[in-house]
């Protein structure tokens, strides 16, 4: 059992505060670290990694310091998110290096770029990877000595959907094994699809903590607005406002157009195209005014 | 102390194209000159002494000194790739004396070899000089690559440091404000070549004493800051 614990932690740089009094625990099972970018996760996960101090608070790992405590790397696996790696090496001899680095040889090595199926490619130079193949051998170096806790930042940042399904698995696997697995992303489908528990960090805060599936209900509930043109706007207003999941219609006259909040998504995204059919309205423009990440992440921040 | 993994990386990187070919430029400046002068005045012992001490040991020198010195952790600390030895259970000191025993192995061999190299071609090791520039460049090169590593460590511009501080302290400085001698490596050095060579033909302006504690106490102290920075060395995120 290997449990990361944050407690009360803060970081600023200078005037900004990157990190504002978080606190959560992470404990055995994949967990996602889902935030807009600029939320502050790779400072967070910088301190879960032990590169940086934080302000207040403190980070342990069951019950040991991460910050200046190099042993605690023994348990601790790590792939950044910056694409530097030892250009000048083959994969495999910068995965050996790891393996050494932790006291460990060429068998573990093998075995760990085995884990990450690029065998195929270990004897060729870094410098000519690509992002996919660099990530998979950054994943093969952090699993080499086969560590309690592992941390990704934004892992599937440039992958391929083939490379992203491979490496979902395989953190998946790694989750059942009892090993304590943290990513950070941005991507709302991409957590969704891989972890069922989140963290949610929105402008340095802990915004919101648990099971995925609740926190995805909480955001797909939320008030929802459209901008709409049709060939006839007011007939359209009239129609979708007998329906209760329409709370509100504002004809705005500049724009030509109608400004809808919907509160009920699903049954909303229904309705529009059948009841525009049932009037003979054609429907020009249909656009989410609000769909941006940050704006269902301040939602739930307000929830 | 030593992590032979460490070293294997640091070399890989130093010794890559295009640093190998700026540290090799200046040794081959080096022989070329002194082949020259060797061929238009002949063997003579006072043109050794200049061309060893005002080239090879003021400028060359110190200035492989940079390269190798921060080179073996700048550019590291600079693309974020030191995190792959920092995420290891490696104690920071023995990542830093690493690094300073190949920054150390690379100044000596770009720097001292071509020192004896050169000064046998001007006057055959008359009086000692080539081995005494020589003894001089191997010491230096310990003191400069424990101060530019150092420099490598806590500052993203230690190159341009490095080299203002090579080439204006050591170079202008020192040979024009006689107080700035007393702190310069290169004073130090010639300090211990003078005790080698024959004659006032080497002369530094410190004496050997004073020499030799500034050497070890300045490479110790830097050594040991910089593995202290590291220790506490902030991988800036990307936000």
């Amino acid at each position: 059992m290997t449990t990361l614990s944050i407690d009360h932690v803060s970081r600023w740089f200078g005037n900004v505060v990157a990190v504002n009094d978080i606190t959560m625990t992470i404990g055995p099972g994949v967990t996602g670290l889902l935030g807009p970018n600029g939320a502050g996760k790779s400072t967070l996960i910088n301190m879960m990694g032990g590169f940086l101090a934080p302000s207040t608070g403190t980070v342990t790992l069951d019950g040991q310091p991460v910050w200046r405590n190099e042993r605690i790397y023994q348990h601790i696996g790590i792939v950044p998110e910056r694409e530097a790696m030892y250009d000048f090496l083959t994969g495999r001899e910068f995965v050996v290096a790891n393996a050494e680095l932790h006291g460990l040889g060429a068998k573990a090595a093998q075995k760990a770029l085995a884990t990450v199926e690029m065998e195929y490619a270990q004897d060729r130079s870094i410098s000519t990877y690509s992002k996919g193949m660099r990530q998979r051998v950054k994943m093969a170096s952090a699993l080499v000595h086969e560590p309690s806790l592992l941390l990704l930042d934004e892992p599937f940042n440039g992958m391929d959907p083939r490379q992203r399904m491979q490496l979902m698995d395989l953190l998946r696997k790694m989750g059942d094994e009892g090993r304590t697995v943290l990513f950070s992303s941005h991507i709302l489908e991409e957590v969704e699809q891989l972890a069922r528990h989140i963290e949610v960090v929105v402008a340095g805060r802990h915004a919101a903590s648990g099971d995925f599936r609740k926190i995805r209900r909480l955001m797909t509930d939320r008030p929802h607005r459209y901008l709409v043109r049709s060939s006839d706007d007011r007939a359209l207003a009239a129609a979708l406002i007998a329906d209760p999941s329409t709370a509100g219609i504002e004809v705005d006259m500049s724009e030509g157009a109608l400004r809808i909040q919907a509160v009920d998504f699903g049954r909303f995204t229904v309705l529009l195209p059948k009841v525009a059919r049932d009037h003979g309205i054609r429907l020009l423009t249909v656009s989410p005014s609000d769909e941006s990440l940050e704006s269902v992440f301040s939602y739930l921040v307000a929830a | 102390m030593y992590d032979p993994t460490v070293a294997r990386l640091t070399y890989r990187a130093l010794l890559g194209r295009r640093r190998a070919l700026i540290l090799g430029a200046l040794p081959l400046l080096l022989i070329v000159l002194s082949v020259a002068v060797r061929a238009l005045t002949g063997a003579d012992d006072q043109t050794a002494s200049d061309v060893l001490g005002g080239f090879a040991i003021a400028t060359m020198v110190p200035i492989i000194g940079v390269i190798a010195g921060t080179g073996a952790i700048g550019p590291e600390i600079d693309d974020g790739s030191v995190v792959y030895l920092l995420s290891k259970p490696l104690k920071r000191p023995t990542i830093i004396f690493t690094k300073l025993i190949v920054a150390i192995a690379v100044t000596m061999v770009f720097s001292a070899v071509p020192t004896l190299i050169a000064g046998l071609i001007l006057n055959g090791n008359g009086q000692q000089i080539a081995v005494a520039y020589t003894v001089a460049a191997l010491v230096s090169s310990i003191a400069y690559s424990a101060l530019f590593l150092l420099l490598g460590t806590v500052s993203r511009h230690a190159v341009v440091f490095g080299l203002v501080y090579a080439l204006v302290w050591e170079a202008l400085f020192g040979s024009l404000v006689p107080g700035a001698r007393t702190l310069s490596v290169q004073q130090w050095s010639l300090a211990v070549a003078h005790k080698i060579a024959g004659g006032d033909l080497v002369t530094s302006d410190v004496s050997l004493t004073t020499a030799t504690v500034l050497l070890v106490a300045v490479t110790a102290l830097a050594t040991w800051y910089a593995g202290q920075k590291l220790r506490t060395l902030k991988l800036a995120g990307e936000e």
